[in-house]
């Protein structure tokens, strides 16, 4: 044996690590390449059949259309950004003092809990007309409804959450003598903490898609209006290209909330919780 | 010897009506190294969390030494508990953890710092102080453990198997720890275990326990004096007193079954 054959394993070693980045490498960039061909397909099918614009815009078309009608367009957007961020604050104030109420008292949660069901599980848009017409101010109404989508999951995971406190750990605590707040501050909230953030991912979503509901059945009224304003607006008048370029607006912002919030997680609990520590393998 | 604590008639029935423990009157002298051993059901965790105010006694009662009877509360603030399980906050590093105890009395980062370094040299961590728990092995989160216990300087340490799932090198390892921790800082040690050669190397005396209902059935002194190294564990004595308490324990399990 020459001592080649000691370098092989050194070799096949080095090469695994190699082909290990590139397939990372491919992996980060395939969705944006399987994107990208699937615009590209849009496009050439729309060009290739000549189908009208008004049936079909191609994604040319709709950036077009976003660009010139991006200061218009920006004013809806921040308007369901206010709606959005806004139901989203109410639900994380009202979901988590809920949810502490219920952890500190078992009545409390017996009494309420079905309140808090009842409004899970009706769909936004059958109650969206009632709040409309019991709310005067249409930003209040849209709020409520968007705050109705965003809140339980906020709720029901913050109370799994100050649950989930180890036992032994909470024996501990009694045993030192902490008081109820120090329990709280030091033992069930950090113990929570990875619930309430699962809770804010599905929550920051669900809050625009509240948001948006809400305003489809609001219709395209009042000074103030918000991106589906502007599509229902423009599906009335046929103007396809400016609906897909709204609908764009929206998909961006809930891609962008989604990103927020995932990189809250990592901040939070990048250093210690099991979901966001990469194995050292 | 005087004694710490004296258990009377302390009886524990659960809910479903199971009798955990029966009538046990046991006392613990100051400084004693005592363990309690037995299978599993016997109601020795039981015990050891009754000691500890952790679980409510159906009847009998538990009397303290240096204490009147207003001062009851007073003496919980002298124990220190060591779980089975590390149970430490995986949220925060090894330093805030040892601080726990310190820090839900009042005692601010600052001030307990002199403290809590030493207690975590005398552990063998002070290069882990800044690091979170899942960084460390399980032997090494036990002794995050084992100084969070110590840095109260308690007149009572509780240890509920504490070593049970470590390999048996760490085991032999943090047994001689804890027992040189004892000499140096003259507590009282109450230590759960289900291992014969453990409690022997261990304890200057044995409680056996046998189960269903939980009870003591023999009190074992073991008298082989300190410090104590692992040598100790190859002398025709070690193996005389494990032979003993094995017999002893083997009885418990002939009543029933």
């Amino acid at each position: 044996m020459t001592d080649t054959s000691l370098d092989a394993p050194v070799l096949i070693a080095a090469r695994a690590h190699k082909s290990g980045r590139i397939v990372r490498f491919i992996q980060q960039i395939l969705p944006f390449v399987v994107f990208g061909l699937a615009l590209l397909a849009w496009e050439l099918v729309v060009r290739i059949n000549n189908i009208p614009h008004y049936i079909l815009p191609a994604p040319t078309l709709v950036a077009k259309t976003l660009w010139d009608n991006l200061g218009s367009l920006m004013v809806s957007w921040l308007y369901t950004m206010k709606i959005t961020f806004g139901a989203l604050l109410l639900a994380v104030v009202g979901g988590v003092a809920l949810a502490m109420l219920f952890a500190l008292n078992k009545w409390v949660e017996l009494c309420l809990f079905p309140f808090a069901i009842v409004l899970q599980v009706t769909p936004i848009v059958a109650i969206a007309p009632l709040i409309l017409i019991f709310i005067d101010s249409t930003t209040a109404a849209l709020l409520l409804c968007a705050w109705i989508v965003a809140f339980f999951p906020i709720l029901s995971n913050t109370v799994v959450g100050l649950r989930s406190a180890d036992h032994n750990l909470r024996d501990l605590f009694t045993l030192y003598r902490a008081s109820p707040w120090q329990t709280l501050r030091f033992l069930l909230v950090p113990s929570a903490m990875p619930y309430f953030i699962a809770g804010l991912k599905i929550a920051g979503g669900l809050s625009l898609i509240g948001a948006v509901v809400a305003e489809f059945t609001a219709g395209a009224a009042g000074k103030e209006t918000g991106l589906a304003s502007r599509i229902l607006e423009a599906s009335f008048r046929t103007e396809i290209p400016k609906m897909f370029a709204a609908l764009v607006l929206v998909s961006l912002t809930g891609i962008m909330i989604y990103l927020v919030f995932m990189l809250v997680s990592k901040l939070v609990l990048g250093k210690w919780h099991e979901s966001e520590i990469k194995s050292s393998r | 010897m005087s004694a710490l604590l004296e258990l009377h008639g302390v009886e524990k029935r659960y809910d479903n009506g199971t009798l955990a423990l029966k009538r046990v009157d046991l006392a613990v002298g100051k400084q004693e190294f005592v363990s309690l051993l037995g299978p599993s059901g016997c109601g020795k965790s039981t015990a050891l969390k009754m000691i500890a105010g952790l679980s409510p006694l159906t009847s009998g009662r538990i009397d303290w030494a240096d204490t009147t009877a207003n001062e009851a509360e007073d003496h919980a603030r002298h124990i220190s508990f060591v779980f089975q399980e590390p149970t430490l906050m995986p949220w925060t590093g090894v330093f805030e953890n040892v601080w726990l105890p310190l820090r839900l009395k009042g005692v601010s980062r600052e001030a307990a710092t002199p403290q809590i370094n030493a207690v975590l040299s005398k552990v063998g961590l002070s290069q882990f102080a800044h690091v979170y728990p899942r960084e460390l092995s399980g032997g090494m989160k036990m002794r995050v453990s084992i100084a969070r216990a110590m840095v109260t300087e308690p007149r009572l340490l509780l240890m509920d198997e504490p070593f049970a799932a470590l390999d048996e090198m760490t085991r032999f390892k943090l047994n001689n720890d804890t027992l040189a921790l004892w000499q140096a800082q003259q507590f009282t040690t109450i230590f759960v275990t289900h291992s014969v050669y453990e409690s022997v190397y261990l304890s200057n005396r044995i409680i056996v326990m046998a189960a269903r209902p939980g009870r003591i059935i023999a009190d074992i002194a073991v008298d082989e004096p300190y410090p104590r190294a692992d040598a100790f564990r190859n002398t025709p004595r070690y193996a005389e007193l494990c032979v003993k308490v094995s017999q002893a324990l083997q009885k418990a399990g002939d009543h029933h079954d």
